[in-house]
């Protein structure tokens, strides 16, 4: 692709009757980004990423995601982008194998290549010898890395990735960014919402979205130095507060 | 169709890993239609009696071993006085009492009438009503045995047939409408839980999200519950025929045929619920509430709709099981075929119609 961005938005707008729920935002994800995207609950961070991922038609305004438009390449957009939402996503009745099995299936995935898949997977989470055990008889943490290492198992060229951390302690949290390290490593791009602002320094650029509106957008070193703050949830509260 | 066959592989996993769910979709349909089938009956067997016999002799004893021979009755004890018949009565066992008056021989000679009291049990209405033409008949059968009543010169004579069920056994009822239930619930139910649960825990998103498209998502969940009502319709048809003697007179191709037409109208219903609750636990009281209580009450299983009150009428048109139970019975019992039926049949296809479109509508809503 000529394009150097992974993700392009043009005044992307959702209305919901008369409430705006996005109002008309803009801005670019490079390839191979780890694009922290934030705002206090009810902002719209959950909308707009609807919209990108191709389950929520926008009211008007521009988007393409891997080079596909929103509008009207809405399929060719889910088979080049993983996701993984808020809701912890996996079966819990059924095992680890199997999980990896059916989401590999559903992406069209080879047998052979689900078979590479997994045996890789499940050695790198070191998951070896919980493969046949029940999703749901694992710890939340392992399941939040298996979650998310289900969510890329078919090489997708972005990963959308939605408060991938919530209620996952420190050590985890730690563990699951050294993973989107490795990813965003490999050429992946990463476009992540969260709460935890220390994880918003470990983005590579940040966007803090307030009211619909996308308020600030930077690198965290520079958002800090232009709102004159200690650390990104200064910066965040600065903004949130007006 | 390689997506497909995997999705419908995780949904037979599922259904399989889960005990509960098991236990409904094959316990239930064995275990109704035996209770239905041996326990729940209309008709009554040794219901125990009292005997107050003021006169004690040969044509009382007579007639108090025909009724002990019988195999619906068993005398339980005999009475001295009158003042016998309330206290044995509140103790609950016996279920009637039989009062002869003194001198019933001679009477019955001479002047050529006796009186027996048959005093019944009514908190149970139908066992007394039944119980008293079960005496009834045996003593007219007695009389003519004996011919010691002069026979009158002319009589109008009823023949009674009891046609497609010449026993009057209570399991050709409940057959068909057992099997309605059991399709509707396995089908509507089951179904629409588990698609509330995918919603529930998140995953429906992820398979939104994902290049399944959202028609194929539906497909792929209804397909084993299609699977499993045939299954099942086939289940509760062996054990009608082989354990009850329930015949099927009529064509078992077009029960079958009526009997996936059926399904799919469940499945219909069942993705319906499923777009308008957003928890399992709602699904199941709708479906509960919303299908269950009109499949038993309304359909024509239980209670004739015929003497329904006319509102109750109308709204039992529109209650699919009515028809299903109505073509199942023409199918099994009347053995007619296909050209008695098309009118039930129409109607079932025009509701399944009706189903699908307005939960695609919804569905697509919820997408927007």
């Amino acid at each position: 692709m000529k394009n150097e961005n992974a993700i392009t938005v043009s005044e992307l707008t959702k209305t919901f009757g008369t409430f705006t729920a996005v109002n008309a935002i803009s801005f670019e994800v490079k390839k191979g980004e780890i694009f922290g995207f934030l705002g206090a609950n009810g902002a719209g961070k959950t909308t707009a990423m609807k919209m990108l991922i191709g389950i929520l038609k926008p009211s008007s305004g521009q988007a393409t995601v891997a080079g596909f438009d929103v509008h009207t390449e809405s399929e060719a957009i889910k088979r080049n982008i993983g996701y993984m939402s808020q809701k912890f996503a996996l079966y819990d009745d059924l095992t680890v194998r199997e999980n990896i099995t059916f989401f590999g299936g559903i992406y069209g995935l080879s047998r052979k290549r689900i078979q590479e898949k997994s045996k890789q997977l499940i050695e790198d989470l070191g998951l070896g010898a919980v493969g046949k055990s029940l999703v749901g008889s694992l710890p939340l943490g392992w399941k939040q890395k298996l979650a998310f290492s289900v969510a890329m198992l078919h090489d997708p060229q972005i990963v959308f990735l939605d408060e991938p951390t919530g209620g996952v302690d420190p050590i985890t949290r730690r563990q699951f960014w050294e993973m989107i390290y490795k990813a965003a490593h490999a050429g992946t791009t990463l476009f992540v919402t969260t709460h935890y602002m220390d994880e918003a320094e470990y983005c590579n650029r940040v966007s803090i979205m307030v009211n619909g509106k996308i308020e600030a957008l930077d690198t965290p070193k520079n958002l800090k130095q232009h709102f004159e703050a200690a650390t990104m949830n200064d910066v965040f509260l600065k903004l949130a507060r007006g | 169709m390689k997506r497909f066959t995997g999705f419908v592989l995780k949904e037979f996993r599922h259904i399989f890993r889960d005990r509960r769910s098991l236990f409904i979709l094959f316990g239930m349909p064995v275990a109704q239609i035996m209770l239905f089938g041996f326990a729940i009956t209309n008709e009554i067997n040794n219901v125990d009696l009292a005997i107050l016999d003021r006169s004690k002799d040969d044509t009382t004893k007579e007639i108090i071993n025909k009724i002990a021979a019988s195999e619906y009755f068993s005398i339980e004890q005999f009475l001295d006085s009158e003042s016998e018949i309330a206290p044995v009565f509140r103790k609950g066992k016996v279920k009637a009492v039989l009062y002869f008056e003194p001198d019933f021989g001679k009477k019955l000679i001479q002047p050529g009438r006796a009186k027996i009291q048959v005093v019944t049990d009514a908190t149970d209405p139908n066992v007394a009503s039944t119980v008293s033409n079960y005496i009834a008949s045996i003593l007219q059968s007695y009389q003519q045995e004996t011919r010691r009543v002069v026979e009158p010169e002319y009589q109008v004579v009823s023949e009674v047939r009891m046609l497609y069920n010449p026993e009057l056994k209570s399991v050709y009822m409940f057959v068909p409408g057992v099997m309605t239930v059991i399709l509707m619930l396995v089908s509507a139910m089951m179904t629409s839980i588990s698609i509330t649960r995918e919603k529930e825990q998140g995953t429906m998103e992820i398979l939104l999200v994902s290049p399944l498209k959202p028609l194929q998502v539906i497909l792929g969940k209804v397909f084993p519950y299609v699977f499993l009502s045939i299954t099942n319709a086939v289940v509760i048809v062996v054990l009608s025929i082989f354990v009850f003697g329930v015949p099927v007179n009529g064509s078992l191709f077009l029960l079958a045929l009526e009997s996936i037409l059926f399904i799919v109208t469940s499945l219909a219903l069942g993705i319906l619920i499923s777009t308008i609750s957003a928890t399992q636990q709602t699904a199941m009281m709708v479906s509960l509430m919303g299908l269950m209580l009109p499949v038993i009450l309304l359909s024509g299983f239980i209670f004739p709709i015929s003497s329904m009150p006319l509102p109750l009428q109308l709204i039992s048109h529109i209650v699919p099981a009515k028809w299903f139970i109505v073509i199942v019975k023409g199918i099994m019992l009347k053995g007619v075929g296909f050209a008695y039926l098309w009118k039930e049949t129409l109607i079932l296809a025009g509701m399944t119609l009706f189903f699908i479109g307005l939960s695609a509508k919804k569905y697509k809503i919820r997408l927007e």
